[in-house]
């Protein structure tokens, strides 16, 4: 048996160590190609398989494989074998199940987008401009839960949960007294501390960083500010628990809030301490790197200003652009 | 009168002790097997009998046994899926209930096969008398030396144990049930690695329904051939199905499979036609997750044949004109029956059971209710109809475990064959209400297909 194995994505063939995900292959190749992943989170073991938002179809398997193909799976918890062919977005039926996905993930979700926190590096808004229908077909009441405070310094907005057990499993693996979970089943679970048991550890700030919507919110920067009229500047400081590696978010002259570094996916690149997060909020603290890589797709990157080109934030879309075209004409003639 | 295998002597008095089921000839497999066959000859004998699994996928019992891991030093685990909670389907509560034994013979005999020391009997929570029934049986057995250390003198160890589940139907999944049994939140383990590589605890495990497990006794009474010329074709044996709805007897029976589903519902033998009688509708053939069919495709295949009680023929036709064996729970609705309303109760067991571990059936069964609600409600509009198909299909198979698909199965069938009256629903949400749309032409044969010459 060889060390690589060769699998193909929307075209492109790439070597990779055997036991390796097919998402994780893809972000080996990078690009367009990559399936979005809401739930699993590559530092956080066991994570993945839920959202389904990174179905792929894998149009040929391996000769090894019995199992019948073409089929679905889910990309983050699929490993890949040796001459396995897989389809992305080249393939419709994929795009058509994602945005089932994404529709399914947004029919219970407030849609609060202008008063919530994440709004703006938010990665179900992200799906929702990708994916997302312009209307709903979700006509009843959208359950609701009482906002909880987890500690003084977490809060949890359960509405907006979309149950990826990310903070789940943080909890159970980076902190090292889990009192946090899930209660009930299907869509009246919750993420819960049970008898609202605060969260009171070093390393309980690290649920805000790997949520991917606004359920987990940093209550010292709540309400404080949009993300995209933020600076993101990378610092260190020497930390006795973490490595002390962060993403310092400035408001002129302010550090508004503290966060750990994220790459390109979302991912944190190191989990920080509470002290760093929550109580180390002046320059003096920090010794400054550099400004954050952001993204140009980013609604961030909007506030840098190096460029003399509006940044395309939302992708160009010519069905709408048509649209709007038509509307246009039509306010004319009136 | 077909031939009994599993509930032979099930009307002897006193059957469920250990004196009179050894009395019926109760524990001869344990000691055939442990005296005279290895444990890969008993493999080789379930294989040989060609026995599927009675659990809902029909998957051949002793391949699933083959697959097992035989790692060194590693133990392994046998556990019994009694965690029955289908709608419609009770088979295994009666099994466990009348001859409690016949299980506890099987297990040992399957885990001598397996190779386990320590095995396991998951039962759902709300089967509390049976939990009883099994552990006094399980004293029984241990007291006469069929269970402990050293059995039979063949030096084979063997304990085995009565889990109760907490009583959800999402634990009846074989991962899920392993969760549980580690005492864990009940969700679906996602796959790879199949049970039989990394199981109970990590190790290799087999989950077996308990009408399988019971089904190894006649398999080593009589020897695997004797068993595989019972049946039709690569459906071998007999089946437990309990039926249910408007029948003159509902009940559970032992039927040989390939037993026409016209004799299975008319004859006096079995469940001695339709209640009060009515003339029958449709039939739902393998427990509440299997697709629905009206009476026409129930009695016969699409191409006018008649349809049997078997994996293959319940099955013929696939999704369009077919139906599956499932677990056996048989349920047949007369014409005054509302397939509106059927469609939406099992709609409302599906939101009320699953998980909610994935996205797709997690919100996708909630949203299927609400709208079958509204559409059995008179509130419906007739693009109600079609959202639903939609939904159904975007849940279907984008699942972790095969509960999403049980799910949708049931709705998408429905709307298939029942599209008019969920129509009459939208155009008469007041009549609606009060009368049923009735038997309309579900019962009609289907007519012959004319092929067009160009």
């Amino acid at each position: 048996m060889s060390d690589t194995v060769k699998v193909t994505i929307d075209g492109i063939t790439v070597e990779v160590a055997p036991g390796t995900s097919i998402l994780n292959a893809a972000r080996q190749i990078g690009g367009d190609i990559v399936p979005p992943a809401m739930c699993y989170y590559s530092k956080l073991e066991g994570s993945g398989g839920k959202c389904r938002t990174c179905i792929v179809k894998v149009s040929k398997g391996s000769e090894k494989d019995p199992r019948p193909m073409p089929k679905l799976v889910a990309s983050c918890r699929t490993a890949v074998m040796d001459g396995m062919e897989v389809m992305n977005i080249t393939s419709p039926e994929v795009i058509e199940a994602r945005s089932g996905v994404v529709e399914m993930l947004l029919i219970n979700h407030p849609l609060d987008c202008p008063v919530c926190d994440q709004a703006g590096e938010c990665d179900l808004q992200n799906l929702g401009y990708e994916h997302g229908l312009q209307k709903t077909r979700y006509e009843f009441e959208r359950r609701t839960f009482e906002r909880i405070d987890i500690g003084d310094k977490i809060q949890l907005h359960m509405n907006r949960c979309i149950l990826c057990y990310r903070c789940v499993f943080t909890a159970d693996q980076i902190t090292n007294k889990r009192v946090h979970g899930i209660l009930n089943r299907g869509d009246h679970s919750e993420i819960s501390t049970y008898i609202q048991t605060a969260v009171d550890n070093d390393f309980s700030g690290n649920v805000i960083d790997v949520c991917p919507v606004g359920a987990l919110t940093d209550k010292t920067f709540r309400f404080k500010n949009r993300v995209w009229f933020t600076k993101p500047i990378d610092a260190h400081r020497d930390c006795p628990t973490c490595s002390g590696k962060v993403t310092l978010w400035y408001k002129g002259e302010d550090v508004i809030r503290v966060t750990a570094r994220k790459d390109i996916y979302g991912e944190v690149e190191e989990f920080i301490c509470n002290t760093c997060r929550f109580d180390k909020k002046k320059t003096a603290d920090w010794v400054i790197e550099h400004p954050t890589q952001i993204s140009d797709t980013s609604v961030i990157s909007s506030n840098h200003y190096e460029t003399l080109k509006p940044l395309p934030v939302i992708q160009p879309n010519p069905k709408l652009q048509e649209a709007n075209r038509i509307e246009l004409e039509k306010t004319i003639k009136f | 009168m077909g031939r009994k295998l599993l509930l032979e002597h099930i009307n002897v008095p006193g059957i469920n002790t250990l004196d009179v089921y050894r009395q019926k000839g109760g524990y001869r497999a344990v000691e055939k097997a442990l005296k005279t066959l290895t444990p890969d000859e008993v493999v080789e004998e379930v294989k040989k009998s060609g026995l599927r699994g009675r659990g809902g996928a029909g998957f051949p019992t002793g391949m699933k046994w083959s697959f097992l891991a035989k790692p060194e030093g590693v133990a392994r685990y046998l556990v019994c899926n009694a965690d029955e909670s289908e709608p419609g389907t009770f088979k295994d509560r009666y099994l466990m209930t009348h001859i409690p034994h016949a299980l506890i013979e099987g297990m040992i005999v399957s885990s001598f096969a397996l190779g386990a020391k320590t095995s396991y009997i998951y039962v759902r929570g709300e089967m509390m008398p049976q939990i009883r029934i099994l552990e006094r049986a399980i004293a029984e057995a241990k007291n006469a030396g069929f269970l402990g250390k050293n059995i039979l003198g063949s030096g084979y160890d063997l304990e085995l144990y009565v889990q109760p589940g907490g009583g959800a139907y999402i634990c009846g999944e074989e991962t899920a049930l392993l969760e549980s049994l580690e005492g864990k939140r009940g969700n679906p383990r996602i796959k790879p690695p199949f049970p039989a590589i990394a199981g109970l605890y990590g190790c290799p495990t087999v989950v077996n329904n308990v009408e399988s497990i019971a089904a190894v006794v006649p398999i080593i009474n009589d020897g695997g051939d004797e068993y595989a010329k019972v049946g039709i074709g690569r459906s071998t044996g007999t089946k437990l199905i309990s039926a249910s709805g408007n029948l003159v007897r509902p009940g559970v029976y032992e039927i040989e499979l390939g037993l026409p589903v016209e004799e299975f519902i008319y004859s006096d033998e079995w469940c001695g036609g339709i209640a009060n009688g009515k003339r029958l509708k449709a039939t739902v053939a393998g427990g509440s997750s299997v697709p629905i069919l009206p009476a026409n495709l129930t009695l016969k295949l699409a191409n006018g044949e008649p349809r049997l009680m078997s994996y293959e023929s319940l099955s013929e036709g696939g999704f369009a004109t077919g139906s599956m064996m499932g677990s056996g729970g048989f349920i047949a609705f007369d014409e005054d029956q509302c397939i509106v309303r059927n469609t939406w109760n099992f709609s409302r067991f599906y939101h009320h059971e699953s998980c909610g571990q994935c996205s797709p059936c997690r919100e996708g069964t909630g949203w299927m209710e609400k709208v079958l609600h509204r559409l059995e409600y008179g509130h419906g509009k007739m693009s109600d109809i079609d959202l639903l198909v939609d939904v159904s299909k975007k849940i279907e198979g984008n699942t972790i475990c095969p509960l999403g698909d049980a799910a949708a199965w049931p709705v998408a069938s429905a709307i298939r064959h029942f599209r008019d009256e969920f129509e009459w629903h939208v155009n008469e949400p007041v009549k609606s209400l009060s009368t049923n749309y009735g038997l309309a032409n579900y019962a009609e044969p289907i007519a012959k297909a004319v092929t067009v010459e160009n």
